[in-house]
């Protein structure tokens, strides 16, 4: 029978690696989640095989946890996916956490190798799961997306880190004795987690998302190394290293080192850019913009965090239509940080029914933004701030941005002049070829919509 | 020998990892994420195999992480699933 358990994990890991290639092709992706899912599926019923569970209480908790994951991704809406990913990671790692607790209650005197693996498993899951709960309360603005920063933040986080380690050393040593030091290893964790999120903006949270996907692979890798099992060891490590990834793509988007996004609170200084911005602030009519829409033949659509709060995707796949009835040419431009996780965008803009093959990078877009005749700046910011290419004194300098500045005409939508989450000034702003269209996004975007019906008819 | 056989598979595994995801399409960065977190539900394997444990608090401990680790296995595929649904393509078949 082990033979077959361990026969079956195998394909199951198999299963895992086919998927997670699917899911890197947008024609192949969902069948390869299925094919991953059916992996799962099939671990499950092979550990179920081994004989000697508590077969009600498992019962019961994959009921329970089966219900509220199930009911918790029918009811989610997209543009809150972000923090729903966020809380499956935490449930994740502290799965994991418990996995690692619960084998030293089995065996409370393990090998060094294991005694290792139970004190990472517990303190990788105990910061995936409260650094993701917090990181999920600052997406759902339960609590303020600034970050918080308060005096010796660091030396505290690193002593935390440093008793954790030392706790963890001795309980290597001396695993049979020292239950009471891996309780106090968790509780630390449990801080630690909290603590390395609370100092992190709102707006680096895809960041925080991939780092905590990561944590939670490398937690289950632990836990794989704590039960000895080689399907725990194989997923938990290709989660890892996706996670890993998508956190450098991130990182590289924003020009900026991991450990920066992670210590030094970005945005809660304000340290303007010495250049001065000049020029003037030059508002638009919807009724004027409409026009200047009508005689274009080549728009770009800018997409931020914004579009995702007015809930704008829709109407925007409206006037996109209409453009397109109109004759032109219409793509959207992603920046990789665009919104608040890493795909965000394309994911709304998907739930809208925008094809996928309009969704561009800015490397495919820069290059011939001169040709284009409106760019359409939706909720974006910093992502569009020339002062990353042109000010070497400001804080955004070097992040690749979208060039919207130079097409011919840019469009801006935006609710007031406040500056970005960064607190850096926007220079596009004041550009001879800018116009602001204050409002809501989704009002503005609507109403541009009604002008081109509005006219259709009176044709 | 069975530890140092675990290592060489999780060192194995890094390199495969890294291979596969390097060039995923931003586009699909979220469901990539989604769906990749779902994987790391695995952790329900040691999670079933510790409600074997004798004693309350052991099967208590054990129920939990089956909970947890039911919750990111069952959200996350489901969610991916709604989300790749949505992808569609512009082109007429």
């Amino acid at each position: 029978m082990t033979t077959v358990i361990n026969l079956a994990y195998i394909v199951s890991a198999i299963l895992f690696i086919f998927g997670l290639q699917m899911l890197g092709r947008v024609e192949s992706a969902r069948r390869g989640n299925m094919i991953s899912a059916v992996g799962m599926l099939l671990a499950i019923i092979a550990t179920l095989l081994l004989g000697g569970l508590d077969y009600v209480w498992i019962i019961v908790g994959l009921v329970i946890g089966g219900a509220i994951g199930w009911w918790a991704a029918v009811a989610v809406k997209m543009t809150q996916m972000p923090e729903m990913v966020a809380l499956f990671n935490g449930s994740g790692g502290l799965a994991s956490m418990l996995v690692g607790w619960a084998e030293y209650i089995r065996d409370p005197n393990p090998g060094v190798v294991t005694s290792i693996a139970i004190f990472f498993a517990v303190l990788v899951g105990a910061v995936a799961f409260t650094g993701s709960i917090i990181a999920w309360a600052k997406l759902a603005e339960r609590m303020a997306g600034k970050p918080i920063l308060f005096k010796g933040q660091q030396p505290v986080n690193a002593l935390i880190v440093g008793g954790a380690l030392v706790l963890g050393i001795i309980f290597v040593i001396t695993p049979s004795t020292a239950y009471p030091l891996l309780l106090v290893v968790i509780v630390l964790s449990l801080i630690l987690g909290v603590l390395a999120v609370i100092p992190i903006g709102g707006a680096d949270m895809p960041i925080v998302i991939s780092l905590m996907n990561s944590y939670s692979g490398v937690a289950a890798l632990a836990a794989g190394f704590v039960i000895g099992n080689n399907v725990l060891i194989v997923a938990g490590t290709l989660v890892g290293a996706s996670g890993l990834i998508l956190t450098q793509i991130m990182c590289k988007a924003m020009n900026r080192s991991l450990t920066n996004v992670l210590f030094s609170g970005f945005g809660s200084v304000t340290t303007a850019g010495t250049m001065k911005v000049e020029g003037e602030v030059k508002p638009i009519t919807a009724e004027d913009a409409y026009y200047i829409l009508e005689a274009a033949s080549s728009v770009v659509f800018v997409p931020g965090y914004g579009m995702a709060v007015a809930q704008a995707q829709h109407a925007v796949k409206e006037l996109a239509d209409l453009l397109e009835q109109n004759g032109a040419e219409v793509r959207y431009v992603i920046h990789p940080v665009a919104g608040r996780m890493p795909g965000h965008m394309n994911v709304l803009l998907a739930e809208a029914n925008v094809p996928y093959e309009q969704l561009v990078e800015p490397d495919d877009v820069n290059p011939t933004m001169e040709m284009v005749d409106v760019a359409v700046v939706i909720g974006a910011n910093d992502v569009v701030n020339p002062a990353a290419r042109e000010d070497e004194t400001s804080p955004l300098y070097g992040m690749p941005i979208i060039n919207v500045d130079h097409a011919r005409t840019t469009f801006v939508l935006k609710r007031s002049m406040n500056p970005g989450f960064s607190g850096v000034d926007n220079p596009l702003f004041f550009k001879p070829n800018t116009r602001m269209l204050f409002g809501d996004a989704k009002t503005s975007i609507s109403t541009l919509a009604s002008e081109f019906k509005e006219a259709a008819a009176a044709a | 020998m069975t530890m140092l056989l675990l290592l060489f598979i999780f060192v194995l595994s890094i390199f495969l990892g890294l291979e596969l995801i390097g060039k995923v399409p931003s586009q699909l960065h979220t469901p990539l994420m989604s769906g990749s977190n779902a994987i790391s539900g695995i952790s329900i394997v040691g999670a079933l195999a510790a409600t074997a444990i004798h004693g309350t608090f052991g099967t208590v401990l054990g129920v939990l992480a089956v909970a947890f680790a039911t919750i990111n296995v069952v959200g996350g595929y489901l969610v991916t699933d709604r989300m790749l649904a949505m992808f569609k393509t512009g082109k007429k078949d």
